[in-house]
């Protein structure tokens, strides 16, 4: 039995606006075990950056967890004050690679300062130890070390991607969640931070959360892959189950939806509509008005069945 | 040297250069194309005489596009795709080239007795550098642009109905209210916004993102054009709604009888709409052909490069870590590499390093390698 990582169980997270409660994340269950990726996909929206913000405790205001458990190495770690989980588990057992992040590096300071920052305040290291640590994640991402005294300015995109993913590993975390570490990069620097994410994976044995709107990117990686569908997972598998033999007609359509490189010609197909609002959902499967299946019972919502070993789906068909 | 030199230009003869066709089935064509962006120079700069800098953005770029096909034009961030698109709405001042392009019946005899217009072909084609800003106004009928951010694109201030009729308004099509709001209820229903009076009043934040990119494409068409330069249409969608944005274009292209250019950095996407493809790499052709051969069996090492950076929905590629065969960074436009501007990146001269004084050195002509396919690269091209 391999080693239990981390466990959500029936976790929301809300967001309290003036218009109402957005429900971004609404019951959101997975399981995850040591040295295993995960990917986490779904359309805009749909509530993937909130549940990364969920699990390192940063969801922004007016967003509230407000109801279920993330355990984290044993430990619930939503019963943590905000001192005990800042001293044990973000950036030492959870890091984050936040969505846009390498724009929001700090332009008035080196990125050898930037991550030597971390060090200091995380490991007590003094400034000469942290800069020398710094040099080595740089190397450790690819970046000659000597380039610690750059500033951000004077890296291309692709770099200061991986600036951001050494300060991610600076405190060598059991896991490492990336949202969308790729989107503003062109497709040969993203498989070429691809290839550094899976390098680490394997050389370091750390579990990594991958999100994207991209399921062609989260093949790259994950080892499981959860489809999320207006705050909730509706499908979740292994990447066998969820890429070969798909069975939400969610999941279904998203992978119809991707142009292929090779082999037949296909039509594409689409999912026709939008997503939902998620300060009004509709009743029942979220999914119903955009579903070609849908019929009376989806009114009801549908209950997370195992179809097959280790492979869920959340659909009146299969229920 | 000498000798290598020679040898190239006798043996350079039996092999077809890349030359635009200037046909009457052919709608535009560049030639020589080159946009050059001077750099603003500091007062230091100034005082040290140091020479001026440009951005070679477009730099030296040849193609043709036949009447009713999708050309694509790809390549990563920078090369040169918006710029050789806007180029030809005169959207950005051109350095150097000729665009010729084959107007309508209507407009070619509008503009029949204006001064100092080149006509450059016995089927019509005219230079559109040669036209003056007032005279350029039917062009910018017949030759419309799809701009690459639906977000950004429309007036927040006004109502679709407002924003399909300034077009209209422009070029005073409709001689009645009543005229105006059928052609813009047909336009609405063309691109399935239905029924049009729901859409019509409301503001662009009141639609999805696939609906202002219904708007974006509709505005495109109203003036009824027969060349559209769509820049990335759809990379800002999520990918569930592109496919439906494609065919919507692809079934206006059949019913108006239209002509697109598609600029991408998608091949994959490309693979499916496209009749041919030109593959760009800092401000130049690499490779032109068949989009699906192109794509399919690539012959340029970028376009190979390219290719295999392309991520699949395969489970089993995160068992395997593929290098990459591409080297370093893309180098700034303002400092191109000399001879073949990709050898500093090109893992071939790592096999072949006999090659690597003739890429560093001379600049590989864009030349036939088979039937419509052509590439820029020493290893086909005789030396
Ligand atoms: N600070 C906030 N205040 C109010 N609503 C918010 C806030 N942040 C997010 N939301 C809402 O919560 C929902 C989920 O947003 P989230 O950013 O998690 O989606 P996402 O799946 O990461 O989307 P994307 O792919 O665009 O990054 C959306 O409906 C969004 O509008
Ligand atoms: N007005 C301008 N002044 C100076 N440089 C410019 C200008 N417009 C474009 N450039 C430069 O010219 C080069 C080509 O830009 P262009 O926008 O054509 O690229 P692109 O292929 O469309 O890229 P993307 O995929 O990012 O849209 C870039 O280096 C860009 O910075
Ligand atoms: S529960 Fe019904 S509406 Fe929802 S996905 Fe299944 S069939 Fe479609
Ligand atoms: S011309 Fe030379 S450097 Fe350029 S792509 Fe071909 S082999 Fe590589
Ligand atoms: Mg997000
Ligand atoms: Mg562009």
């Amino acid at each position: 039995m391999s080693e239990k990582l981390l466990e959500v169980n029936g976790l929301k997270t809300y967001f309290y606006t003036m218009k109402g409660v957005v429900k971004a994340v609404d019951g959101v269950d997975f399981l995850l075990s040591k040295g295993e990726s995960l990917g986490i996909a779904g359309e805009s929206g749909c509530g993937k950056s909130t549940l990364a913000f969920s699990i390192i405790r940063l969801v922004p205001a007016p967003g509230r967890i407000v109801g279920g458990k993330i355990n984290f190495m044993g430990k619930n770690v939503l019963e943590l004050n905000e001192e005990e989980f800042r001293k044990t588990i973000r950036w030492k057992g959870i890091s984050m690679i936040f969505q846009g992040a390498m724009n929001a590096l700090n332009p008035v300071y080196t990125i050898g300062d930037q991550i030597a920052e971390i060090l200091v305040i995380h490991k007590n290291y003094t400034k000469k130890e942290a800069l020398e640590e710094a040099g080595k994640l740089l190397a450790m991402v690819g970046i000659d070390p000597r380039r610690i005294r750059s500033y951000p300015h004077e890296l291309s995109g692709g770099m200061k991607q991986r600036v951001v993913i050494a300060m991610a590993l600076a405190l060598k975390p059991p896991l490492v969640i990336a949202d969308e570490p790729t989107t503003a990069l062109d497709v040969v620097v993203q498989a070429q931070i691809m290839n550094l994410l899976k390098k680490l994976k394997k050389e370091l044995g750390i579990s990594i959360i991958l999100i994207s709107h991209d399921l062609s990117l989260i093949a790259e990686i994950a080892d499981k892959v959860a489809i999320m569908y207006g705050g909730k997972i509706v499908e979740i598998g292994s990447s066998e189950h969820i890429y070969l033999n798909p069975k939400h007609p969610y999941t279904q359509g998203l992978l119809g939806s991707i142009p292929r490189l090779k082999g037949e010609i296909k039509d594409l197909t689409w999912i026709p509509g939008v997503p939902p609002d998620l300060s009004n959902p509709p009743p029942g499967c979220r999914f119903a008005p955009r579903c070609k299946y849908a019929s009376e019972k989806c009114n009801k919502e549908p209950p997370m069945i195992e179809i097959e070993k280790g492979h869920f789906v959340s659909c009146w068909l299969y229920a | 040297m000498l000798a290598l030199r020679i040898k190239v230009n006798i043996m350079a003869e039996s092999q077809l250069v890349y030359e635009p066709s200037k046909t009457s089935e052919i709608i535009l064509y560049v030639e020589k194309l080159k946009v050059h962006f001077p750099l603003r120079r500091s007062i230091t700069d100034i005082v040290k005489r140091k020479p001026r800098l440009y951005v070679r953005a477009v730099d030296g770029v040849s193609f043709d596009v036949k009447k009713g096909e999708v050309f694509a034009l790809a390549g990563e961030s920078g090369c040169g795709k918006t710029t050789t698109g806007k180029s030809i709405l005169k959207l950005t001042p051109v350095t150097n080239g000729v665009i010729g392009y084959l107007p309508s019946e209507k407009t070619l005899n509008e503009v029949n007795n204006i001064q100092g217009i080149r006509r450059l072909t016995e089927s019509g084609h005219l230079d559109l550098n040669s036209i003056p800003e007032k005279f350029f106004k039917p062009f910018r009928a017949e030759i419309q642009m799809i701009w690459q951010d639906p977000f950004g694109s429309l007036n927040p201030r006004r109502t679709i109905y407002e924003i399909l009729e300034e077009p209209l308004d422009i070029h005073g099509v409709g001689s009645s209210r009543e005229e105006r709001y059928d052609i813009i209820a047909k336009m609405l229903e063309a691109v399935k916004l239905t029924p049009p009076d729901e859409f019509m009043y409301r503001y662009p934040h009141m639609l999805s993102g696939g609906q202002r990119q219904r708007i974006v494409i509709a505005r495109a068409l109203i003036l009824n054009p027969k060349l559209v330069v769509a820049d990335e249409p759809v990379s800002m969608l999520d990918v569930s709604i592109r496919a439906e944005i494609l065919q919507l274009m692809m079934d206006l292209k059949k019913k108006l009888g239209l002509t697109y250019i598609f600029i991408t950095h998608d091949l994959a996407l490309a693979r499916y709409i496209a009749n041919r493809i030109a593959i760009m790499y800092l401000g130049k052709i690499v490779e032109l052909g068949e989009a699906r051969k192109v794509i399919e069996n690539p012959y340029h090492p970028y376009t190979k490069a390219l290719v295999e950076a392309i991520p699949e929905p395969d489970p089993d590629r995160r068992h395997i870590i593929k290098e990459l065969p591409i080297k370093g960074e893309v180098p700034s436009p303002v400092n191109v590499p000399s001879g073949c501007r990709f050898h500093p990146r090109c893992v071939v001269l790592d096999q072949r390093p006999e090659l690597a004084e003739l890429c560093k050195k001379k600049e590989p002509p864009l030349i036939e390698v088979n039937q419509g396919r052509y590439v820029a690269c020493w290893l086909y091209a005789n030396k």
